[in-house]
This record gives structure tokens, C-alpha cells and sequence, in this order.
């Protein structure tokens, strides 16, 4: 990796002054697990980092009556050791465990798991974000298995491949934002996530300087689960994921949320898909038939075909670990 | 007088027992240094510039830019202009710096303009690939066409393996430091003998002053047998700077320029009585090594005695770094389109695999064994409870499977030397120059000192891993151990007699008359009289005595021999919604002749079993089509299984009479030939389909589920 | 209720932009006795450091090293490169197969996917200091017994993970190692020795040593 000016501030304050202060390209580390190996790949080559570990604000669970509000630099680990995270919303915990690295664990953060570069192998192979080569996409004639099967219309092909956000997005969770002139904002976490249409063109909804706090989950009683399809059985990518969550109103289901991951540049909601079950029991014949409504707009690139048997399935199997 | 042969049962103190590698300590502890863990005074760090196309002309390379960055000690471009890039992946220039992240940096810096070419990257459909060879064995096509129409039962298939690299976990690579007019490398070798001869080019001085040592290495597999281009680099970096130079492979050019195992597909026609007595066989099978091609399948495998053959071989060239030998070459994929395609044929007749098996084992060159074998790993899986016909019938998603597999290898030792001193305070040394991948090749040659001279493992100093020690051979084919066996039975069988020599008078009776056993020297058949061993050491004097053993042995008395037959059998559940595979048992059952250290050797078929998983289910070598670069040259994409993937292992080793009496024979391949077949065997077994090609990844699965009109 | 003390008010120290020390006391004790309570290593770096080399005070297995190494450089890198500490391997580089395991503040991480910089006080256990050859942790000496190793490039950081698996599942089951050993890949196939090995030291309830 290329050499850069390093800062670990105690505050945000400082933290977001050493971030707009910079002449050239600024990185924010959190956990490390993503940076760093996208900068010893070259792909991101920041002159100055400024590291968020020190920043004990934005660390820890604060549980009250309403909400539950995760520090971004909250270890994966740390959140779902929490006994009331466990409590309220085992989809999250189902998504850290499916990591299956107690390592990955132990030093990503939250804030770090949402804001991750795609891991689409044409971008980490240097050919940019959008996997282009002499004008042609490389990933619609080369090997697109792991890329999209939604939202690839224009030159994104990408997946967005943060454990928690498709969970997150399920609970109706905002994302707390601190701008360069200390002023909070809140952004639904559905609206967190930008699909690019232009390589400098970026991935979330941060502008410059802004930095992710805090995520606010209402504590609510919900049915909420998640699956997620791997090859391995250890650590490893999933190949399609599916958040869902609902309120159980004796028996039928109401404000059904789901949400699909590893589909598309950013997390899929398919609202239409989740409508169907509006009121209804979620037995295997309902979740069966959400999952085949969740994926009647895919459109597969030509070797992804299979992630929308996987995404069908995985919304079933999600809704079905949900109902219990 | 010791006699140049392995003791008998009775006999035997270490020998076939379970043995804690020697080195198990060192290796826990973090203490084993290997070759990337060298470091010496004053040390620079090289890199290697890699082409990123497959295919290209090397219009200039410019290092000037490079070498003005603070800390570079050189660049050095290490293709001319004009030359060609044939793949990605290939050197084309080379950096050394003061640190390893400048020498990272500065890389950058060294500018390579290339007119890009078309890559060939296709090795799966053979009507477009460009084929090489053709190795066609035809000797009766009629006769074959007239057996397959008549058949009452046939099958056609398509089956394949994709490509996969070794990924060593330690890289290639060596260190290297040149000083008083000799050449020092520590290299991650399989080869340590043979290291220095591929290097005095680049050193400029004769293999006798290149002094190589090499006590631990991270992983072959078959792809350590050469120093390689950037070991002749590195050499002549040292050479030329006069500072140590450490250079290991980048993970991503380990993987693409390091190691590759061919691809292999193969179009199978088989025919065979209703009640499953095989009496065809017909196959087109093609396969890429990259560059070089690839070598023609052992189609049938084993079953080579089928009576109507004919087999099409046609060698593919890919713009992909060349294949090394992987373990077993040939072997895993040969096995795979075999048994898969038997097995297709046993479900087609509608005969029990096992039975299908059993019934055609007079087609093999060892019936007698497989037959053995296949009953007691029927046994350890349950096959009796367990067997259904193709296709499980339970309802819901998850589907079980068994699947059956057998495989054959050589095994006989290499060429070896090795001496064997005993010193008159009782120790004893062995000096020999082979080395230890893994597999527990220090161990052995320890236990086989001890044995034949009665002593404890402890007391034994085993000197492996370095060029002045006498020249071993490679460690490749599972030929080690029947090689430093021999010789180093050979080698402590000759200083055990020089010593008896010395002891013979004083006991009163001949050398020939001699034996030593657990500590002692004894005269054979006189109980009375015997010399403890520290005592008739001494008697040595002031001077060693040093016996020197080769392979094949002085005398010509044959300790190893060749030819193993081993069973697999794997118990697996497929997901029929997801496509995923999960392992449940996988179960092994080998011989290997006489065993010599139980533990090691079992281990060599866990981990084997454990490498088949991987390239049964996860790992193959991704190729972008348009640039030819490998697209999953990591370890995140490309896939090894994790400890959670495997399953439950049960190993059972061929041992006793019928088999001690053999020798030695190697191992290392043998049990990692059939995982492939096994596995895709209990996959179709499971879910009712083939699914044609291996790694069994989800696509592949749901593909075949689909076209069989299985999918959920 | 707050799963964290709320912050403290920043001192003065690092108002002015110093690196913050984590105080390395507050850490529960170490997986290895006397590392317990590493010796606290002040972190006196102006609030922009780098990119030239810096001088870093790292407490490694209980003993506090000083090093200068520029920013960039990784722990891993730092271990092997500038303390000889080779226990930690080199392999994938990029944070997936664990052959660079080391605890920090007793838990496991990747080296390679952290900066030297960022381990100023924290304290961090490498291989060497989990037993010697002479002297085998219980983890260690399973690991011989079930033959957890064949060319061993894996090992160091398998013995460290399982040393801290083993630690936080004193009562592990089989499925409890499947799932939490994840993080380590091996080539050669030492799985079985390695689920042997670790329930053999759950079993035997030697997991802390």
C-alpha cells in the first residue's frame, strides 16, 4: 500500500476536522478488515487515514423503552454478544455468525460492515468500480456468478455485501450522521444505500466529511430473521441473503419488511413481495409463495441465473425462521 | 550380524506405532522457522512485476522511474521488448528495496506497455479450444460401436473437473545471501538435493557452492520441485547487490503463476449388462494445463481391463500459467470420470453401486484388496443402512446420498543416499538430504534409525533439509518414504555392524551372531549374554563409526515396493433448494505396505481426504475470459474447505500380514485420488442427478437439478 | 441502561490531538498468566503521524517493544519484519485465512488487517507467547498428539485461535468448534487432528493454561 499521514483522534470533532482538512484523498478506518486490504490492493490509496478507534462515543449499546442505538465503531462481535440485541433482533445475529470468523468478528465494526468497498473481483482487480475494459463491461462478458440479479441496469453490477444492512433495513433501523458542521441528520437506513452511475459516484448517502454515529433500531417487538445462502460452511460470502421482519398480530402478519442481500449494488428491498403477506399467517405455502414474488423482477446476467432460485428460497426460509 | 531387512512384528518397538511427529513441538509453538521467516543482517526485500494479460507483446519496460525511489536498490526488467506474454501472471520485471512496503510501492513505478492480445482462455467447450496433442487409442472402433449399440444397458455422460492451483500456504520463494564466494539459500522446496543445480546461472558459480537449507517448508503438493524463475532472481539479485535477499511469491501470483492442476472434461459412452457387468467403454476427454497443454486421462481408471476400449485424448492450450504436478497427477480426474461415469451405469441398470462394483473388480489389477477394502469401508459408513437406489425418495429438501470410489497408485521409493553414525558416547546421528513437506518425512527416517539400532526415538538426531547431506531424491509421487527408509535402514544397518564388529570380541562370539533390541546388544539366543548400548559404544574408542545406505539398497535386499489399492466411500446431504452440499462422513480405507509411523500416516489420508473436499465442493481457478487474468487469485474467492466443511472423517489403514510383508510404499497421493468421485457419486446418489463437473458449488447443482427437472 | 461507561471527558492530552492510550489495565486478564497486566505503553504521537517512519511503543506478549515503522506498515508485518516474531505467518494477506492470528486484549484478530500503529496500548499475544517447545501449552501439546499439523504454516495461528476458543468454550461441543474455528484455513488437512485436538483439551478442562 501506498505511504499516508495516520491519525487516530479522541473525538469526532477532531476526527471530522483531520477528515476535511486533508489535501488529498482520506480514508476513515474503522474495523480494518475491509481498508486495509483494499489498499494493499491499490484500489483505494488514501494519503491521509484517520482511524475512529479512539473515538469512545462512538462505541457501545445504549438500550431505552423505545430504541436501540449502536455506536458505529461497535464490534460485530460486541453486538451480537449483546443480550438484548440477541433478544430483539436475531436476524442481525444470524448475519454476524454467518461470517464464521470469530476474527472478522472481533474486528469489524458495524459502521465498517455498512460502508464496505463490493468485493466484485473485476473492481478489486483494478478495473474500477464498474469492472470496465476499453469501454466494454467485463462483468456482462466475463464471470458474473457472484454479481447482480437486481438493480444492474445501468453499469453497476456489483453487490453490496454488508452483513447487517439488509437486516437493518427489515427493523426500520435509521442511521444517525453527523455532518462536518457537528449538525446530526438521520437517514432511513433503506435510503442509506446509493447504487453509483458513475465510478466517483459514491456508495452511500454520506456526504463529505459526514460520518456514520450511530445506528437507532426501534425496539419493537418484531418477528425477525435472517437467511443466508454460503458455500462454505465457515467463513465465506454468502452467495444471496434475506432479512425479514414483521409484527405478529395474533397470528397474521403485519408491516412485513423484506429485504434480499448480495443481490444488487445496494441491499434489495422488495416491498411488493412482503405486501402479499399483509395480514396474513406465514405458514410455508405463504413464504413459499413471497419468495417466488420477491424475485419475479430479477434480472440474472448470464451465469447468475441460480442466485434467484437462491433468493426465492432464501426469503421463505427467512420468513419461515421468523414465524419460528 | 543385523540383517538389511524391516524386523518382523515381534520385533518391532516403533515401527507401525502411533508416533508424535518430531517436530509436532517446534512447528505448535510458532518456533519452526521456514523459509519466509529467514532473516538475515542487512536484508532487502524483491518483488516481482507480473503481466496482467494472457496474452500481449512486450512493447518497452522502463525501470529508470523506479529506481530513483528512496530506499529501491535495483529494477530490473525480466522480458525484452518484443517478447511474448502467454499468460497472466508471467515475470516481467523484478524490484528489490530496503523494506517489503516500499518495495510494494515502488513496483508501481516501473512502467510496461503492452499490445494486448486475444487471450485463448477456453478449455470447456473442446469444438472451440484449440487442441495440441491428439493421443487417440482406437484399437477396434467397430467392435466398440457394435458392444455400445448392443448393450442392454447404456449411458451417455458428460463429466469434468474445473482447473485448480496449489495454493501452498507458504509461498514459493527462498532467501538468498551470497558471501566468502559461496551462494546460501533457504528455499520452501520440495527438492533440496537437486535445489542449487537449477541456480548456478544466476549465482555464477558451480552447484558445489551453493549451499541450500531447507528445514521446514509450508506446502508442495507438487508444485516445489523447481527453483524456479524467481529463485534464479533472487539468486542474482544477491549475487549482484551483495546484500541477502528475501523473495516469496505475492499471494496472487502464488496462485496463478505458482501452481495449477489441469481441467479435465471427458464425453463417456458405457455399456453393460442388465445385471451390471460392464462390456464398454468409450471416451473423448480433453483437458488444459495452460501453456503446455495438458497430459491425456487414465480413462477407464483402474477398470483398464474392460474388454471393448476406445479413448480420445486431445490436449488443450490456454493462455494460464503451466500446470505443476498436484498430487497424484492425472489420478483425481481420471478417477473422477471413471467411477462417476460407472456409477451412472450401475443407477442406469439399476444395480446397487456397491454390488456394480464388487461385480467388476476382476477388471482391476487388484481385486483381491479392493474387494477387502470396499467391505470394511461399507462397514465404517453403514452402508447397508444407508444405500438407496439413485434419487432419495424422503420428502423435504434435504437429500442423502452415498457414493463410492476407487483409486490405485505407485509408491516405490526414490533414489536416496544417507549415513548413520553412532558416536562412542552412544548418540547417533542421520545425515540425509531429503526434506519434510508435512507429510512426516523427519520422523520417519528417525524411527528407522531407532528401530534398527534398539534405541529410543530421543536418542536419535535426525539432519534433513540441506545440499551437503547425501543426495535424496524429490519428494513427489509418494516416493519419500520408500526411499529414505531404505537407504537410512540401510545406512544404520551398515554402522550397526561396524559397531558389532568392535563388540563381537568382547562378548566372545561373531559379528554375525549380534543383534541390538531396546537398548542392548544381544547375542541371538543366548540371553545371558548382552552389552548394554552406552557400554559397547565405547568401545568404539575415539572414532564414530559411520555406515553409509542407499536406495536401492547396498545389497540389493528390496525394503519398499509399489502398487496400493485404497476405497472411499462419502455419506453426503445436497439441499435441492440451495444446491449446497454438505459433507457428513467420508470414510477411507488404504493400504500402503508396511507402515511406519502409524499417526503420520494416517494423517496423510485425513489431510488427503480433506484436500478432496476442497476440490470436490469449493476450490477451482476463475479465468476472466477477455483479459485472462485470474479473477480469484485470494483466499476468499478461491476456496479452500474450512474446519466446518469436512465433515466426520474415518480412516482406516490396510495393516498386518499380507501387507507388512510388502515394504514400504508411499502415500501421499493414493488417498487423494478418489474424493472428487466419491463425493459426486453420493451427490447423484442423493438428488438423483449427475451434476457433471466438479468443484459441486451451488450454480452447478441447481443447474443440474434443473435440466433434470429436479428443482424444486 | 448503557452497555458502556459513557465516555470519559477527554483529557487535556488528547484535546490537543494525541493519540489516545486505551489503558491496557482495564483489560480483563490475559489468556496466559503473566501477561495478565501488560505493562502500559505510552502512545505520545502528534495528532498527524506518518507518512516516514514513527516511533511506536507496542506491548507484545507482556513485554513493551519499540519500533519505528511508517504507518502503513501492518502488525503482521511489524511482528515478523521488526521484532522477529515469525510465529505469525504471512499467507493470504488480506484478512481470510488466519495464518496472522493474534489476541488482542486476549481476543483473536487478523495482524495483517490492522496497522502497528493501531496495537499502541493494547496488549497483543502472539504464538511465542503461548508455550514453548520445552514447555507446551495444553492446546500445543494436543495439537502434537493429534497430530494437528503437517507442514505446520497454519499452525501458530490455529493454536492461537483454538487457544482463545478453548478459553471462551470451556464446555465446547463438536458443533461449537465447527462454528467457531472458521477463521483459520490450512491446505494440507489437519482439520480432524485440530476438532480432535481442541475437544480433547475441553474435555481434560486444561483450556485456561
Amino acid at each position: 500500500m501506498n505511504a499516508f499521514e495516520y491519525a487516530q483522534p479522541a473525538t469526532l470533532d477532531e476526527a471530522q476536522a483531520l477528515l476535511t482538512s486533508a489535501s488529498g484523498p482520506v480514508a476513515v478506518l474503522a474495523g480494518g478488515t475491509d481498508l486495509l486490504t483494499a489498499m494493499k490492493q491499490g484500489i483505494v490509496n488514501p494519503a491521509r487515514v484517520v482511524s475512529l478507534k479512539s473515538i469512545e462515543e462512538l462505541r457501545g449499546i445504549e438500550v431505552s423503552s423505545d430504541a436501540v442505538r449502536i455506536g458505529a465503531m461497535t464490534t460485530l462481535s460486541e453486538l451480537a454478544a449483546h443480550p438484548d440485541v440477541a433478544r430483539l433482533y436475531p436476524c442481525l445475529v444470524t448475519a454476524i455468525k454467518g461470517i464464521g470468523s470469530p476474527q472478522i468478528a472481533n474486528m469489524g465494526t458495524v459502521g465498517g460492515d455498512l460502508c464496505q468497498h463490493p468485493r466484485c473481483w473485476y473492481y478489486r482487480n483494478g478495473f474500477g468500480l464498474f469492472g470496465m475494459n476499453n469501454g466494454a463491461s467485463l462483468v456482462l462478458e466475463g464471470d458474473n456468478r457472484y454479481h447482480a440479479i437486481f438493480g444492474n441496469d445501468g453499469p453497476a453490477k456489483f453487490v453490496n455485501v454488508s452483513s447487517l444492512a439488509p437486516g437493518l433495513i427489515a427493523l426500520d433501523a435509521t442511521f444517525n450522521v453527523r455532518g462536518a458542521d457537528k449538525q446530526m441528520r438521520d437517514i432511513p437506513a433503506a435510503d442509506f444505500f446509493k447504487t453509483p452511475s458513475a465510478p466517483e459516484e459514491s456508495l452511500t448517502s454520506l456526504a463529505a466529511g459526514e460520518v456514520l454515529t450511530h445506528i437507532t433500531i426501534p425496539a419493537a417487538q418484531t418477528r425477525n430473521a435472517t437467511y443466508e445462502v454460503r458455500e462454505r460452511h465457515g467463513l465465506d460470502w454468502p452467495l444471496v441473503t434475506a432479512s425479514v421482519a414483521y409484527t405478529d398480530a395474533g397470528g397474521s402478519a403485519q408491516n412485513v419488511r423484506v429485504v434480499l442481500g448480495h443481490v444488487a449494488p445496494t441491499p434489495w428491498v422488495v416491498d411488493a413481495a412482503a405486501k402479499t403477506l399483509e395480514g396474513k399467517a406465514i405458514d410455508e405455502a405463504a413464504a413459499a409463495a413471497c419468495g417466488t414474488s420477491a424475485v419475479a423482477d430479477a434480472k440474472p446476467l448470464s451465469m447468475n441465473g441460480y442466485k434467484v432460485q437462491l433468493a426465492k428460497v432464501a426469503v421463505k426460509r427467512a420468513l419461515l425462521a421468523a414465524a419460528g | 550380524m543385523a540383517k538389511n531387512a524391516w524386523p518382523s512384528a515381534d520385533k518391532r518397538s516403533l515401527i507401525g506405532k502411533r508416533i508424535s511427529r518430531l517436530d509436532g513441538p517446534v512447528k505448535s509453538t510458532g518456533r519452526a522457522k521456514y523459509a519466509y521467516d529467514i532473516s538475515r543482517p542487512g536484508m532487502i526485500y524483491a518483488r516481482l512485476l507480473w503481466a496482467p494479460y494472457g496474452s500481449a507483446k512486450v512493447v518497452s519496460i522502463d525501470t529508470s522511474a523506479a529506481t530513483q525511489i528512496k530506499g529501491v536498490v535495483g529494477a530490473w526488467p525480466e522480458m525484452k521488448d518484443g517478447d511474448e506474454v502467454r499468460f497472466a501472471g508471467q515475470v516481467v520485471a523484478s524490484l528489490a528495496a530496503t523494506s517489503e512496503e516500499i518495495a510494494h510501492e515502488a513496483l508501481k513505478s516501473i512502467k510496461v506497455v503492452y499490445e494486448v492480445q486475444t487471450p485463448q482462455m477456453n478449455d470447456v467447450l473442446l469444438e472451440k479450444a484449440e487442441t495440441k496433442e491428439q493421443r487417440d487409442e482406437i484399437p477396434d472402433a467397430a467392435t466398440v460401436d457394435k458392444t455400445f449399440n448392443e448393450a442392454e444397458v447404456k449411458i451417455e455422460g458428460h463429466y469434468g473437473a474445473a482447473a485448480i492451483t496449489h495454493c501452498c500456504m507458504e509461498a514459493h520463494g527462498q532467501v538468498a545471501e551470497y558471501r566468502d564466494n559461496a551462494m546460501y539459500i533457504w528455499p520452501s522446496t520440495q527438492n533440496v538435493s537437486a535445489y542449487a543445480a537449477g541456480l548456478a546461472d544466476a549465482a555464477g558459480m558451480p552447484a558445489s557452492q551453493i549451499h541450500v537449507d531447507c528445514q521446514y517448508m509450508g506446502g508442495g503438493f507438487g508444485s516445489k520441485f523447481d527453483s524456479d524463475q524467481w529463485g534464479a532472481i533472487c539468486t542474482r539479485i544477491a549475487k549482484e547487490t551483495g546484500k541477502p535477499v528475501k523473495l516469496m511469491l505475492e499471494r496472487d501470483h502464488e496462485l496463478m503463476a505458482a501452481g495449477a492442476r489441469p481441467s479435465a472434461f471427458a464425453n463417456v459412452r458405457a455399456g453393460a449388462s442388465k445385471d451390471g457387468r460392464i462390456t464398454v467403454w468409450d471416451s473423448t476427454a480433453w483437458g488444459s494445463g495452460g501453456m503446455g497443454g495438458s497430459r491425456a486421462l487414465g480413462v477407464p481408471y483402474i477398470f483398464g481391463n474392460i474388454p471393448n476400449i476406445r479413448r480420445v485424448s486431445r490436449s488443450v492450450r490456454t493462455n494460464r500459467g503451466s500446470q505443476r504436478p498436484w498430487r497424484a497427477p492425472g489420478h483425481p480426474q481420471s478417477c473422477l470420470v471413471t467411477m462417476a461415469a460407472l456409477e451412472d451405469l450401475a443407477a442406469a441398470a439399476g444395480v446397487d453401486s456397491l454390488e456394480f462394483f464388487l461385480k467388476n473388480l476382476d477388471y482391476t489389477e487388484r481385486p483381491d484388496v479392493y474387494r477387502e477394502e470396499l467391505r470394511i469401508a461399507a462397514d465404517l459408513i453403514g452402508y447397508k443402512d444407508k444405500a438407496h437406489p439413485r434419487g432419495d425418495s424422503t420428502p423435504g429438501p434435504l437429500k442423502r446420498g452415498l457414493g463410492i470410489s476407487l483409486h490405485t497408485w505407485g509408491g516405490a521409493g526414490h533414489k536416496s543416499e544417507s549415513t548413520v553414525t553412532i558416536n562412542p558416547d552412544g548418540s547417533a546421528s542421520v545425515n540425509i538430504g531429503t526434506q519434510d513437506l508435512g507429510s512426516g518425512t523427519r520422523t520417519v527416517v528417525g524411527i528407522v534409525v531407532a528401530e534398527t539400532l534398539g534405541l529410543p526415538l530421543e536418542n536419535v538426531q535426525v539432519n534433513i533439509g540441506r545440499n551437503e547431506y547425501p543426495a535424496s531424491g524429490a519428494s513427489g509421487g509418494s516416493t519419500t518414504v520408500g526411499g529414505v527408509s531404505t537407504s537410512t535402514r540401510d545406512a544404520a544397518t551398515a554402522a550397526l555392524n561396524a559397531l558389532f564388529e568392535k563388540v563381537a570380541p568382547a562378548l566372545g562370539v561373531g559379528a554375525d551372531q549380534l543383534e541390538a533390541w531396546q537398548g542392548s546388544i544381544h547375542v541371538v539366543g543366548d540371553a545371558s549374554k548382552s552389552m548394554p548400548w552406552v557400554k559397547a559404544c565405547s568401545l568404539l574408542g575415539q572414532i564414530p563409526v559411520t555406515g553409509k545406505g542407499s536406495k536401492p539398497a547396498s545389497d540389493g535386499t528390496q525394503l519398499d515396493n509399489s502398487g496400493v489399492g485404497g476405497v472411499q466411500m462419502a455419506d453426503v446431504t445436497v439441499d435441492i433448494e440451495t444446491g449446497r452440499v454438505t459433507i457428513n462422513e467420508f470414510v477411507a480405507v488404504q493400504d500402503c505396505g508396511l507402515i511406519v509411523d502409524l499417526k503420520t500416516a494416517e494423517s496423510q489420508v485425513y489431510g488427503a481426504m480433506i484436500m478432496g473436499v476442497t476440490y470436490a465442493l469449493y476450490e477451482e481457478s476463475i479465468y476472466d475470459p477477455v483479459t485472462g487474468r485470474m479473477l480469484n487469485a485470494d483466499m476468499e474467492f478461491y476456496k479452500l474447505a474450512g474446519l466446518a466443511d469436512v465433515g466426520t472423517l474415518k480412516v482406516h489403514m490396510m495393516t498386518g500380514p499380507g501387507y507388512d510383508e510388502r515394504g514400504v510404499i508411499g502415500l501421499g497421493e493414493p488417498p487423494v485420488i478418489s474424493p472428487g468421485a466419491a463425493i459426486s457419486n453420493a451427490v447423484a446418489n442423493a438428488c438423483g442427478v449427475r451434476v457433471p463437473t466438479i468443484p459441486l458449488t451451488p450454480n452447478r447443482v441447481l443447474a443440474a437439478l434443473e435440466q433434470g427437472g429436479k428443482l424444486a | 441502561m448503557p452497555f458502556r461507561k459513557k465516555p470519559e471527558e477527554p483529557s487535556g492530552l488528547s484535546r490537543r490531538g494525541f493519540l489516545k492510550t486505551v489503558g491496557a489495565g482495564t483489560v480483563a486478564g490475559g489468556l496466559i498468566g503473566e501477561s495478565a497486566t501488560p505493562p502500559r505503553a505510552s502512545a505520545q504521537a502528534p495528532a498527524l503521524a506518518g507518512p516516514g517512519p514513527i516511533p511506536l511503543e507496542l506491548n507484545i506478549n507482556g513485554k513493551v517493544e519499540k519500533v519505528s515503522v511508517e504507518p502503513r506498515v501492518t502488525l503482521l508485518d511489524t511482528l515478523r519484519n521488526h521484532l522477529d516474531l515469525t510465529g505469525s505467518k504471512k499467507v493470504c494477506d488480506r484478512g481470510t485465512c488466519g495464518a496472522c492470528t493474534v489476541l488482542l486484549d486476549n481476543k483473536p484478530i487478523y495482524s495483517c488487517s490492522m496497522l502497528a500503529v493501531e496495537a499502541q496500548g493494547h496488549a497483543v499475544q502472539t504464538i511465542e507467547s503461548l508455550g514453548t517447545p520445552e514447555q507446551l501449552s495444553a492446546i500445543q501439546a494436543a495439537f502434537v498428539e493429534h497430530d494437528a499439523q503437517q507442514c505446520g504454516f497454519c499452525t501458530p495461528g490455529f493454536v492461537v485461535a483454538c487457544t482463545a476458543f478453548v478459553h471462551d468454550h470451556p464446555n465446547a461441543t463438536l458443533e461449537d468448534v465447527r462454528a467457531g474455528l472458521g477463521g483459520n484455513l490450512c491446505r494440507c488437512g489437519t482439520y480432524h487432528g485440530v476438532t480432535e485436538a481442541v475437544l480433547q483439551v475441553v474435555k481434560t478442562g486444561k483450556g485456561g493454561a
